[in-house]
């Protein structure tokens, strides 16, 4: 029914928007958004294998799903920290540029 | 055209224009932020076409009810304004766009091609009893070290977050 | 997928639009006896006042005619869009209440919910965790020093609280051993000897006559205190008092929704009564037995009116039972979470959230351990 070669250009469509994101933003958060989005067209590609991989009737097949739950968790753990960080940047810098942050460039 | 066919289009559709917005928002931050969220719920409604229910469902609570909900609270809480697209990134943006558009229509056009139908599915896949089997059956040990991992993240959070006592 | 846009018709006629204004008639009529007034009873037509309840007609005229002001310098998309983001997952999460069974006329199967979702509970705490946008963005759309303060107590309160609604039903999850919520209500149409499962706990023995003593099996009865955690959890969500810190009237005047007037501020003021719906309609799902008479299940209805008056027409009866008993529980629950408000003082800021994080999250967690623990335990003994 639903073709899985267009889900999974629909994965490299948002994954190839995210890598934008990430490498033309300047906006801390926006990159960190960015970064949502790479994670989410992960997820959705996993999701769209598990479901042309199901298994068999005794013996099912959840491995995508799992390891979506997995990422959708390190996700959550990732955003803590980032956001964290994010605050501890701002506080000393009164700014969230990235390219602010460029003691340790050459 | 079956229903549920159009309604991947639409998913879809929604997803990538939620997608543009978080990226391309260059004034708002909290538009971008809303935009995402749009991206997230749309990618919720192809997972539940894709018969993955439970997943589906964490999608909405955990990514698009608490995630970037914490992303707007940190722009709420810091008064983040915008940024401007300075001129090198702009150059970076004309250089960049030709070959990215062109590799990207080269992986498209081959989406032409016929898709083989999906095997059958087995009983509740993708309903809370299998995956909960699962989860705490073969990837018990994934449940343990994520847990871990959400502890680590918490108090390491709380650690970034307070303020230096002066 | 007619049945479907049948029951969709009539929540959102009856349920949203005739029930929700009867609720805010409610509201203040329970509140003026327990504060020993007579409460509104002005408003007429030519003359004639039904006890104030043209009030809610009134107040939507009120607001209709009000002017539409969004302040200067406000994002005026985000200002439109939050009463939006905060009614719509409202009313669409009644699209999973059951407000009755299954009924069999023949040929034809209705049953009196809207979607009948395997993950149905799920689905409440999902459309919850959504309902966080509307406050969130209501405040920082405003551009107003209040109306940010009001935003981010809400949005910490209230993502804070969504922990401790999940964890909180996790012990019905474990008894009733399904998220259907329909499946739930069913289950809870039989009832269980209370007496012999507590003393087989132990380990002893009842006399006979001890043993039939039984209660409904309902969810307050099996998890009085995810009764109750439930009940805290889903208020503080709602923010609705003693929670209503973010709208919090005496402190931060109106708190997020200080820069909306007219039918904006309308559909903020309609949407918190619609969930209070929406929280009566699940606590009766989940703890009060749905739409079940206690000790009267379903086939002993059909089977006795049946055997009068014939199947057809007591199948018919057993449905407008069950809706009506559906109907008590609510108002039972609606009057209820009034009382609460109308009780108890508001809480201040660090007292919600110690609430939530020191109390609620370590009680709940035990309360699955100790839920876990019985389930063993009786499993073995009988």
């Amino acid at each position: 029914m639903i073709p899985l070669d267009h889900v999974i250009g629909l994965s490299a469509l948002l994954f190839a928007i995210g890598v934008l994101g990430v490498l033309v933003r300047r906006n801390l958060l926006i990159v960190m958004m960015s970064i949502e989005l790479m994670l989410n067209a992960a997820n959705l590609a996993l999701v769209a294998f598990n479901r042309m991989a199901p298994g068999s009737a005794g013996a099912p097949a959840f491995d995508g799903q799992v390891f979506v739950l997995m990422v959708i968790t390190v996700a959550a753990a990732e955003v803590a920290v980032g956001l964290g960080i994010l605050i501890t940047l701002f506080r000393n810098r009164d700014s969230v540029d990235i390219e602010e942050v460029r003691l340790l460039r050459w | 055209m079956t229903a549920p066919l159009v309604f991947f289009y639409v998913f879809a559709f929604l997803a990538l224009l939620g997608a543009a917005g978080t990226v391309a928002n260059v004034r708002n931050p909290v538009a971008a932020a809303m935009s995402l969220v749009v991206t997230m719920v749309a990618l919720a409604g192809v997972y539940v076409l894709l018969e993955a229910h439970l997943v589906a469902v964490f999608q909405i609570m955990v990514y698009a009810g608490a995630i970037v909900v914490l992303f707007l609270f940190v722009v709420m809480l810091l008064d983040l304004r915008s940024d401007d697209l300075r001129p090198t990134r702009q150059r970076l943006l004309r250089i960049l766009a030709l070959p990215v558009v062109a590799l990207l229509a080269s992986v498209l056009w081959r989406l032409r091609a016929d898709s083989t139908p999906p095997p059958p599915l087995p009983e509740g896949f993708g309903g809370y009893r299998a995956l909960g089997l699962a989860l705490y059956g073969d990837y018990v040990l994934l449940v343990e070290l994520a847990s871990l991992l959400l502890l680590a993240a918490i108090v390491g959070a709380m650690i970034l977050a307070q303020r230096k006592a002066d | 997928m007619t049945a479907v846009v049948v029951k969709s018709v009539f929540i959102l006629l009856v349920v949203v639009g005739a029930l929700a204004p009867v609720i805010t008639w409610i509201e203040r009529k329970q509140s003026a006896v327990m504060q020993d007034r007579i409460g509104a009873n002005r408003a007429d037509i030519a003359g004639i006042t039904i006890l104030g309840l043209l009030h809610p007609l009134a107040d939507v005229f009120k607001l209709l005619s009000k002017e539409d002001v969004v302040p200067t310098g406000a994002n005026r998309f985000m200002h439109l869009l939050s009463p939006v983001l905060t009614a719509v997952p409202a009313i669409i999460a009644f699209a999973v209440i059951p407000f009755g069974g299954v009924y069999v006329f023949g040929e034809s199967r209705i049953s009196l919910v809207v979607a009948d979702l395997d993950w149905g509970l799920l689905y409440i705490f999902a459309i919850g965790s959504i309902a966080a946008y509307g406050t969130v963005l209501a405040g920082w759309s405003s551009n107003s020093n209040w109306a940010i303060l009001g935003s981010l107590r809400a949005s910490a309160q209230m993502i804070s609280y969504e922990v401790t609604l999940g964890l909180s039903v996790v012990g019905v999850f474990m008894v009733f051993e399904t998220l259907r919520l329909t499946d739930m209500a069913l289950a809870q149409d039989a009832t269980f000897p209370v007496l012999t499962n507590v003393t087989a706990l132990f380990g002893l023995s009842i006399p006979d006559w001890l043993a039939v003593v039984s209660l409904p099996r309902w969810g307050i009865f099996l998890q009085p205190l995810g009764f109750v955690m439930f009940l805290a959890a889903i208020m503080a969500e709602n923010r609705r008092a003693p929670f209503d810190l973010p709208e919090g009237e005496s402190e931060i005047i109106a708190g997020y929704h200080i820069e909306y007037s007219g039918m904006r501020f309308g559909l903020f003021y309609m949407s918190e009564f619609i969930e209070v719906v929406v929280i009566a309609g699940i606590m009766t799902t989940v703890f009060l037995g749905g739409w079940s008479v206690p000790y009267l299940s379903q086939a002993t209805i059909i089977g006795g009116v049946g055997s009068v008056f014939g199947s057809g027409f007591a199948t018919g009866f057993c449905l407008l039972v069950h809706f009506a008993t559906f109907m008590l529980k609510l108002l039972f629950m609606i009057w209820l979470q009034m009382a609460i408000r109308w009780t108890l003082p508001r809480f201040r800021y660090d007292q919600v959230m110690d609430l939530c994080w020191k109390v609620l999250l370590p009680l709940s967690i035990a309360n699955i351990f100790v839920t876990g623990l019985v389930l063993l335990v009786l499993g073995e003994r009988t």
